[in-house]
């Protein structure tokens, strides 16, 4: 899968969850989920539990505590996909 | 002299009617929120017949984001949430915005017996599985007890006390009684109280297994709640929520808000489960007490009540509680106050009958007229012997009232009391 498939999947899970829409809007690599895009910290567990489902894979606690920006995700999902 | 506190917002969910203007119709209609439950029967339930509110999914969506949708599964904070936030938009009150101040003098007491039994069987699936880590967020906030209390506080904006009370089926009267306290004491100027009940088997099973439903009406759901009824044989397991704004005179007045009744005072107290008093029967002296306090403390006379909304759940436990009114207000046959129960329509909504059923008394001021007690044609005799049979109408009457009373028992021996008046 490309990183941009990738970053449009990411897209459509965190959509629910934010807080800043102009954040959502300027979304990028470096987009911080919780400084730029205001999603509640107690939600970010929500976001990793949907990837999972998304992408039927699973990400193991140190995957999660990398996952607090939009590169550091595609990095641990592309990661999860290719060793499944 | 106390701050006067009036009712100034209603809101209900219950099985026969989603908001106020249908709860009324139904009620003054005789209306019976009572079906059958096909769940029940497929788990084997003796009593497969319930009250419960009726509403498709896509109705949430005008009371929460999609986020607070995602994994919901705790239909007591459904019900609690659409009829706190009901109450609250028909006191002519706004939610505040997100970055705005919380309303410092203005909290919720929201009571339950126990929140989101679904999700939580979902959560106890997971945590078996040794799946814990699929948790998630809602886990949590779906079934600690105080979800409702928090849910209503952070969607308004309180920034006063935000919590949930509970003792079983006083619940939702105790709320309004806490409330009126805070508001009272100068704490707070507005309190969103009221209570909720869940829905569902995990809920209604306990009581099923202590025998004390009807068996004999899953053909007939709508007769099956018959309290005060020489053939009554059980309370009907319900559910839903009931919502009332309370608030100081003053600050009513400064809004401009309308107001619907006062609250006078009231009393809660244990019976302390001795002379008689149990786990789950009441002590008759405590339950007399009560309702002597709350009079006292409303300072009128057991004469000025016109009307008494029972606790009356349909078990032989309703003779006991009429000899106690009896007693307590000192009053007998054609001199007895009107009485009534809404279990007859609803079924007992457990922690949510005290506030669904405050809401019914306080329309009944509202609007003047005394709902009728529907199944209740065959009273029972040692009932008919102590209150004249006109006392226990069977049909909605229309009479100017000015003073109602409310009492709800619960197990743990628990009891608690409120006067209402016609706000002038």
């Amino acid at each position: 899968m490309t990183n941009e498939d990738l970053l449009s999947k990411l897209k459509t899970i965190i959509e629910p969850y934010v807080q800043n829409q102009e954040g959502l809007q300027n979304l990028s690599e470096n987009t911080n989920f919780i400084d730029d895009l205001e999603i509640n910290s107690a939600n970010l567990v929500d976001v990793i539990l949907d990837v999972e489902d998304e992408f039927g894979i699973e990400i193991d606690n140190d995957g999660m505590d990398k996952m607090l920006t939009v590169k550091a995700s595609i990095e641990v999902i592309q990661d999860k996909l290719a060793s499944k | 002299m106390n701050r006067r506190v009036v009712i100034t917002g209603l809101g209900v969910v219950a099985p026969n009617g989603m908001n106020i203007s249908e709860f009324s119709t139904a009620i003054k209609n005789g209306s019976s929120g009572i079906r059958y439950i096909d769940e029940l029967n497929k788990l084997n339930f003796s009593c497969q017949i319930a009250g419960k509110p009726k509403y498709s999914k896509d109705y949430l969506n005008n009371y929460f984001n999609n986020v607070q949708l995602k994994g919901l599964n705790a239909s007591g904070l459904e019900y609690g949430v659409i009829a706190g936030l009901d109450a609250w938009k028909d006191a002519g009150l706004a939610l505040v915005d997100k970055k705005e101040d919380p309303i410092w003098n203005a909290g919720v007491i929201f009571g339950t017996g126990i929140l989101g039994v679904d999700k939580f069987r979902e959560a106890i699936y997971k945590v078996d599985e040794g799946n814990v880590r699929r948790l998630g967020s809602t886990s949590v906030i779906q079934t600690m007890a105080s979800g409702i209390s928090a849910f209503l506080g952070g969607m308004i904006g309180c920034g006063n006390i935000t919590t949930t009370n509970s003792s079983a089926c006083s619940t939702g009267t105790e709320a309004i009684l806490m409330a009126y306290e805070r508001i009272v004491s100068g704490k707070a100027e507005i309190i969103l109280a009221g209570s909720t009940s869940d829905s569902g088997p995990y809920v209604w099973g306990g009581f099923d297994s202590m025998r004390i439903l009807p068996r004999k009406h899953n053909q007939n759901p709508t007769t099956a709640s018959r309290p005060m009824s020489a053939t009554a044989s059980g309370f009907v397991p319900g559910s839903g929520a009931g919502a009332l704004v309370i608030e100081s005179l003053d600050n009513a007045i400064k809004r401009g808000a309308k107001i619907y009744a006062e609250i006078l005072g009231g009393h809660a107290n244990s019976g302390g489960q001795r002379n008689g008093g149990s786990m789950t029967a009441p002590n008759n002296i405590a339950v007399r007490e009560c309702i002597e306090q709350a009079i006292i403390n409303s300072g009128i006379t057991a004469n000025d009540i016109d009307v008494v909304n029972g606790h009356l759940t349909a078990t032989t436990k309703d003779i006991n509680e009429i000899e106690n009114w009896c007693y307590a207000l000192k009053r007998k046959g054609k001199d007895f106050p009107y009485i009534n129960s809404l279990k007859s329509m609803v079924g007992h909504c457990l922690a949510a009958s005290g506030s669904i059923e405050s809401v019914a008394t306080v329309l009944q001021l509202k609007d003047d007229f005394i709902f009728g007690n529907i199944n209740c044609e065959d009273i029972h005799p040692q009932i008919e012997a102590i209150v004249d049979k006109e006392k226990i109408p069977v049909k909605t009457l229309s009479k100017i009232l000015n003073i109602a009373a409310k009492a709800s028992f619960g197990f743990g021996d628990v009891n608690a009391c409120i006067i209402f008046k016609k706000y002038s």
